[in-house]
């Protein structure tokens, strides 16, 4: 399946394990993707609130650059820029006078962007929804046994209207199957949609401190390995402000911060530095080494499942859906 | 044509009269008209002195149609044939306009509003005069009622009727009658206990000579109509033969095979693979659950058999099947618990000491899993602070929009048992406190008194994962309280979620089976939301209970007896009314298709080999016309939907736009040759 691509600038630098992980797997599951041509900056979290009409033109861009491309899907694998893609396709379809105003500003540059002609889509939702599950089970060659793993959606992917159509903005799954199907031991993580502080870190660090301590301790009480972000925001605030926080707290957390596209690629067999692994601020090695260590002839994992034992005196757990 | 019409307008009070000019359209009418002789105007025409109006006019004028133009059918059409039936008119020669319904209540264009109310009259007047004298059949009404479901709705009209006298056939799905009710510890605002105010019910219910009890059974299938359906009912193997279990339980001492109850104990209690849900189970009868027995999966066992001292198990039993005909069915089905996993933020299934409010009822109950103590997960721990949060799955519009009307009650009576049992704090989460009825508001006011404490927000998650070390190892209730404007986090080591009351999974499938209509929530949709809730549309079909949508006990009895009411009340009458708004088949152009027979909705078209021809049995015919509008031939015709009334009506509706034709409207439409015979 062909579609557009758009990595936001944070996939350039920072964040540069994303895109690299990303372009491996995406290839490896058969999905074209095609930089939008001349692309910029999104505008991040804050400049939408701040000049509307500027943000609007600005994110508008990207959204004409892209329908001249040719494509129908538009796939951004940053948060933010998913969410600021949608909002203005959104909102310039339901309002006409915003839309007439985007307008305007594009036609300056010679362009124009008809609401509703992009289906605009998070990378995670891609995934999930159009490779058909079988097919990524058939490219894992590298189960991930053994690997306990707290999948952190973050909050810009779930918002209510905006969450690319799925049921759960409160509690989602999707990320949870996905790293499942891939052979990890999959937390049920219950921060997992809860704020890392975006730029909270420039303007109020305690703020900011605190929600990425909740969210480290959270993760590090149930015993994860790794977090695995599906947003550069996610992943920068909680891997390189965790030494911060442990001396803002006098804490010692070590739990490296991972894309989930990195832990696609390794249980699809490819090289760690292929995958931008080495590059976090919070190593990976040693979790990674767990993964290493699982030798050919894996063990079953429903058999390695921990079996939910009840005391003798005390009442069943409730049976969720779908399981048995 | 040389029938004598007469046009009566109805005021409403200022329901029509304020939009339609209602003495310029009766005078019009009057003077327009072909046909018509009297054109009236009148404040309510169906008041007695309207009614006489008309009575007065067929008598003097020697009127021979009626066009009554007041509100939509539904309502008055009955008093208006009655009104004419009376003063000697055949009652189908009335046909009523819908001034009110379709014209002054949807519309502020005054003159619009006369154009059409015109436009509805001229219909109404030419398709009146082709109408045709009808009479309604009588039959028998076989004196035998069906009630499906027997909770406490159920159960009440089963016995209200058993006890008039009457045969009462009460098909229960489970093992044991009593629904919901029986899982219930207290009910409230009184507290006094569910199974002692039940129990005597339902052994009524078991002992009761008129009622015929079929537990563990279901209906399969409906046919017939008012006063004579068909019921066809899977009696499902029980493995115990009836005659001769004594109940004595030494079976399920025995049974080694223990599994968890999802039905009764609601999955946090247990009980073997035979079994009877409860000790007070009627009928005493175990049941053996075929998937969980061990002789079934392995071929072995068979301890029940051998310590059964009356030799009452019998594995080879297999469904038996009963052909039964009742006059009258009483549908109360009742509701299932809204899934609380649905909503995740609330931790039910994730977080270990999440309960729901029918879990808690069990727990509660001294004969459930805990004998009554309020406890934690772990089987031991009492619970120092709980936390109760309202409306989970209700007034929720990614859910259920409805309130579930019984939640608020509950909170306050679990809040009072807890306090009471254990001496824990409660907190309770609610949007809005509805204790609506009864001794409601006083019950709220004593746990007021009692210390429950109430914070007035939704409660937006519960979470483990603690902020402060006061919140360590305990669930975190973050809600907005909504009285003081700020955000509260409460630690407590208990929650309790209150999920709604839905309608039962199957409830559209049974529907469909008993031939009524649901709502778009599902629950079953009764005949008039205020004025006749326990009816359907469909003759002798009856609703009771939660089936029709949510209500506390109180409210289900009543409805229970009151269904029971309206059954006796056909009994009593001994007959029913057929209506002769069916379809007829004229036979010489019937080629034998047989397209209308698959088509009939309510199976009433035979084919006869003999004769290759297709005929409508008019007792089962509904009168819906599907067989009338698929026929090839036009040979089947709707009585009192003829093709010439409807071409009437429209080219009456449609006066003015034919006025160029000699001022006369078309006198047939060629382009669509109507059917002969039937008129």
């Amino acid at each position: 399946m062909r579609y557009g691509y758009y990595p936001g600038c944070s996939l350039t630098h920072s964040a540069a394990p994303y895109d690299l992980s990303t372009r491996a797997v995406a290839a490896a599951l058969g999905m074209q993707l095609e930089e939008v041509d001349d692309w910029n900056c999104c505008g991040a979290t804050e400049y939408i609130t701040l000049h509307q009409a500027a943000a609007y033109a600005l994110i508008g861009r990207n959204l004409a650059l892209a329908g001249q491309d040719g494509q129908s899907e538009l796939v951004a694998p940053c948060s933010a820029c998913y969410l600021n893609l949608r909002k203005v396709d959104h909102n310039m379809a339901l309002h006409p006078r915003l839309a007439q105003r985007t307008n305007e500003a594009l036609a300056a540059g010679g362009l124009h962007y008809e609401p509703g002609s992009l289906h605009i889509r998070h990378l995670l939702d891609v995934i999930v929804d159009d490779v058909p599950e079988a097919d990524i089970a058939s490219r894992v060659t590298h189960p991930l046994h053994g690997l306990r793993v707290a999948p952190y959606y973050g909050c810009l992917i779930v918002r209510p209207k905006l969450n690319g159509g799925r049921q759960d903005p409160e509690f989602p799954t999707h990320m949870d199957h996905l790293l499942a199907g891939l052979g990890a031991d999959v937390i049920d993580y219950p921060l997992k949609t809860h704020c890392c502080g975006g730029h909270m870190t420039q303007i109020s660090a305690d703020t900011a401190y605190e929600l990425i301590h909740r969210l480290l301790k959270s993760a590090q009480d149930h015993d994860a390995d790794v977090i695995v972000a599906a947003c550069p925001m996610c992943q920068l605030n909680l891997d390189a402000y965790q030494s911060q926080v442990n001396r803002h707290f006098r804490t010692d957390f070590h739990l490296p911060v991972l894309y989930f596209t990195q832990l696609m690629g390794l249980a699809f067999g490819m090289r760690p530095a292929a995958l931008g692994l080495g590059r976090e601020i919070v190593t990976a090695a040693p979790a990674l080494a767990k993964i290493g260590a699982v030798p050919e002839g894996i063990p079953d994992p429903e058999a390695a499942a921990p079996r939910r034992k009840r005391a003798e005196t005390g009442l069943p757990m409730p049976r969720r859906r779908g399981e048995s | 044509m040389s029938e004598r019409v007469g046009v009566y307008v109805c005021h409403c009070g200022t329901n029509i009269a304020g939009m339609v000019d209602v003495a310029g359209v009766a005078k019009w009418a009057q003077e327009n008209l072909p046909g018509v002789v009297v054109g009236r105007e009148y404040k309510f025409m169906c008041s007695s002195l309207g009614q006489e109006l008309i009575q007065e006019d067929i008598r003097k004028e020697g009127l021979t149609r009626v066009v009554v133009a007041a509100c939509s059918p539904h309502l008055h059409e009955r008093t208006f044939r009655t009104a004419c039936a009376n003063a000697g008119l055949n009652p189908y020669l009335c046909q009523m306009a819908s001034l009110r319904e379709q014209v002054s209540w949807v519309t502020r264009d005054k003159e619009q509003a006369d154009a059409k109310a015109r436009a509805l009259i001229a219909g109404a007047v030419r398709r009146v005069q082709l109408q045709e004298p009808l009479e309604p059949t009588e039959v028998p009404v076989n004196p035998t009622t069906l009630v499906v479901g027997a909770g406490i709705a159920g159960i009440q009209a089963s016995l209200e009727m058993a006890e008039a006298g009457h045969q009462v056939v009460l098909v229960e799905r489970e093992p044991s009658i009593g629904g919901h009710m029986a899982q219930f510890d207290k009910t409230f605002p009184t507290l006094d206990c569910s199974a002692c105010i039940l129990t005597p019910k339902m052994s009524d219910v078991g002992l009761h000579p008129n009622i015929r009890l079929l537990s563990y059974s279901e209906v399969e299938n409906v046919s017939g109509y008012v006063g004579n359906f068909d019921v066809r009912v899977r009696k499902k193997a029980r493995s115990v033969r009836e005659d001769a279990c004594t109940g004595c339980g030494i079976c399920i001492e025995k049974c080694p095979k223990k599994v968890i109850d999802d039905v009764f104990e609601v999955g946090i209690g247990y009980r073997k693979a035979i079994y009877r849900p409860f000790p007070q189970a009627v009928p005493k009868f175990p049941v053996i659950d075929r998937e969980s027995c061990i002789y079934f999966e392995r071929g072995t066992c068979k301890a029940c058999e051998k310590f059964c001292p009356t030799n009452a198990v019998d594995f080879e039993q297999v469904d038996e099947y009963l052909d039964l005909t009742v006059g009258n069915i009483i549908l109360a089905t009742g509701y299932d618990l809204f899934d609380c996993g649905q909503l995740p933020q609330y931790g039910y299934g994730r977080l270990t000491n999440v309960f729901t409010s029918l879990e808690f009822e069990r727990m509660c109950n001294a004969a459930g899993p805990t004998e009554g103590k309020i406890v934690l997960r772990d089987g031991v721990t009492t619970p120092k602070t709980v936390a109760l949060i309202h409306c989970v799955g209700s007034r929720d519009k990614r859910h259920h929009p409805y309130c579930s009307a019984v939640c608020c009650m509950s909170a306050l009576k679990f809040g009072h048992l807890v306090m009471e049992k254990t001496g824990a704090e409660v907190y309770s989460f609610y949007i809005d406190m509805r204790p609506l009825h009864k001794n409601y508001e006083e019950f709220y006011d004593r746990l007021q008194q009692e210390g429950m404490h109430f914070v007035r927000g939704r409660a937006a998650e519960v979470t483990d994962v603690a902020r402060r070390p006061e919140e360590d190892g305990k669930l975190i209730i973050q809600a907005e309280d909504t009285l003081i404007g700020k955000q509260r986090r409460v630690p407590v080591d208990m929650v309790i979620l209150l999920g709604a009351l839905q309608p039962r999974a199957d409830a559209k499938e049974i529907a469909l089976r008993f031939g009524i209509s649901t709502s778009i929530d599902g629950w079953f949709t009764e005949r008039h939301p205020k004025l006749d809730p326990v009816a359907t549309m469909t003759e002798g079909l009856f609703i009771a209970g939660t089936c029709q949508g949510p209500k506390d006990i109180p409210d289900s009895v009543a409805q229970g007896a009151a269904a029971a009411a309206r059954v006796q009340g056909m009994i009593t009458t001994g007959t029913v009314l057929i209506e002769p708004i069916v379809a007829e088949i004229d036979e010489a152009r019937c080629s034998g298709c047989r397209i209308c027979n698959n088509l009939c909705p309510f199976n009433a078209i035979d084919y006869l080999e003999d004769e290759t021809v297709s005929r409508i049995n008019a007792a089962l015919c509904k009168g819906c016309g599907t067989c009338v509008a698929a026929c090839p031939a036009q040979a089947i015709g709707g009585k009192h939907f003829t093709y010439e009334q409807i071409s009437a009506e429209i080219e009456g509706v449609l006066y003015d736009v034919v006025r160029t034709n000699g001022g006369h409207a078309l006198e047939r439409v060629d382009l669509l040759e109507p059917a002969g015979g039937v008129r």
